[in-house]
């Protein structure tokens, strides 16, 4: 059992350009990690003796909400730059120690590197946050929508500065 | 006015009624449900069809085919992506058929009103709905009510004039 700054310690070492920061928050521990490099942390997290992180507990799209926001005539915001993020929640059977790692990526360009090939309960969780947030998951076998129509084209539903379309399907959709 | 079996008869061997009253009774006394359940109003619509409150006993049996049913009850929350297949459903079964809305979520978006943003604020968007059972979710008294006021509507129905 290890805590989650001997984790970051060991990580920092093995990847010292994609391992970003430590936030030693009481509650929880993060630790930060380049999007594109995810997949190779994760691998590592995984396979590495004495940290064998069998288990993806949760993987949850995050909309930062970070950036300039601009109020429109109509009572809504628009938001443009900052940054959405992706949490992974992991978990060792074996070895009972939990670690949280984020990524964060820009609102114009969302993208990070699937880990669904690591634990595979990570395709459905990645995904529900393309559905819901937008990420974009690289690599991933099947990026659809999960929970919304696959024809709905008015955006993300959870990012903060969503939209309610006027229609869909000829079915009036605000109240 | 009376139904058809609480009329005193006094030859038992012939019962006059009108071929309307007729018909009606007997489609009112046996109105087929296509099992449809989609939310927490779901579990109070089969508690409804379980013994204690027994549907049954106003011959209204779950069918699982809309080619077999004569109403479908919208127990739930209805999401637009559900909304085309309740659609669907709907022209699938045969005339005459009869909708109850059931419960705040079918009847207008309910708590999702507002920010629901999957929600269809109100069946009646998009099938027309006979009875709408408010409650959240309505209690098993309230859906029999409901259907009795369903019955009372085909009791009152004809052949010749389209009823409201």
């Amino acid at each position: 059992m290890k805590t989650r700054e001997e984790i970051f310690n060991i990580l920092k070492q093995e990847f010292p350009q994609d391992v970003l920061e430590f936030q030693n928050i009481p509650t929880e521990p993060i630790i930060t990690v380049n999007p594109l490099a995810i997949h190779r942390v994760c691998l590592f997290l995984r396979e590495t003796a004495g940290l064998e992180f069998d288990t993806l507990m949760c993987l949850s799209g995050v909309d930062d909400a970070n950036g300039e926001k601009t109020n429109d005539p109509d009572g809504s915001v628009t938001i443009k730059g900052g940054t959405l993020s992706v949490y992974y929640h992991l978990h060792s059977m074996k070895l009972d120690h939990k670690v949280t790692l984020r990524v964060s990526t820009p609102r114009e360009d969302p993208e990070a590197e699937s880990v669904e090939s690591i634990w595979k309960c990570a395709d459905w969780h990645e995904r529900e946050a393309y559905d819901m947030i937008g990420i974009i998951f690289l690599h991933h076998p099947d990026l659809r929508r999960i929970l919304m129509p696959y024809d709905w084209d008015a955006g993300y539903p959870l990012r903060k500065d969503y939209k309610n379309p006027e229609f869909y399907q000829g079915m009036k959709v605000p109240y | 006015m009376k139904s058809l079996l609480d009329q005193e008869f006094t030859d038992g061997n012939i019962v006059i009624a009108k071929t309307e009253d007729l018909l009606n009774w007997a489609r009112l006394s046996s109105l087929w449900q296509l099992g449809f359940g989609l939310a927490c109003c779901a579990i109070e619509m089969m508690a409804t069809s379980a013994s204690h409150y027994d549907f049954d006993r106003f011959g209204v049996i779950p069918r699982p085919s809309p080619r077999q049913a004569d109403i479908i009850i919208i127990s739930g929350t209805v999401t637009l992506k559900m909304a085309t297949r309740i659609k669907r459903l709907f022209e699938q079964m045969p005339e005459p058929k009869y909708i109850i809305s059931m419960g705040s979520c079918s009847n207008c978006g309910g708590p999702y009103w507002q920010h629901g943003y999957h929600v269809l604020k109100g069946i009646d968007r998009v099938i027309p709905v006979d009875v709408y059972v408010p409650g959240c979710p309505p209690r098993p008294e309230a859906l029999l009510e409901g259907l009795l006021k369903l019955q009372e509507k085909v009791r009152n129905e004809s052949l010749v004039k389209k009823t409201l």
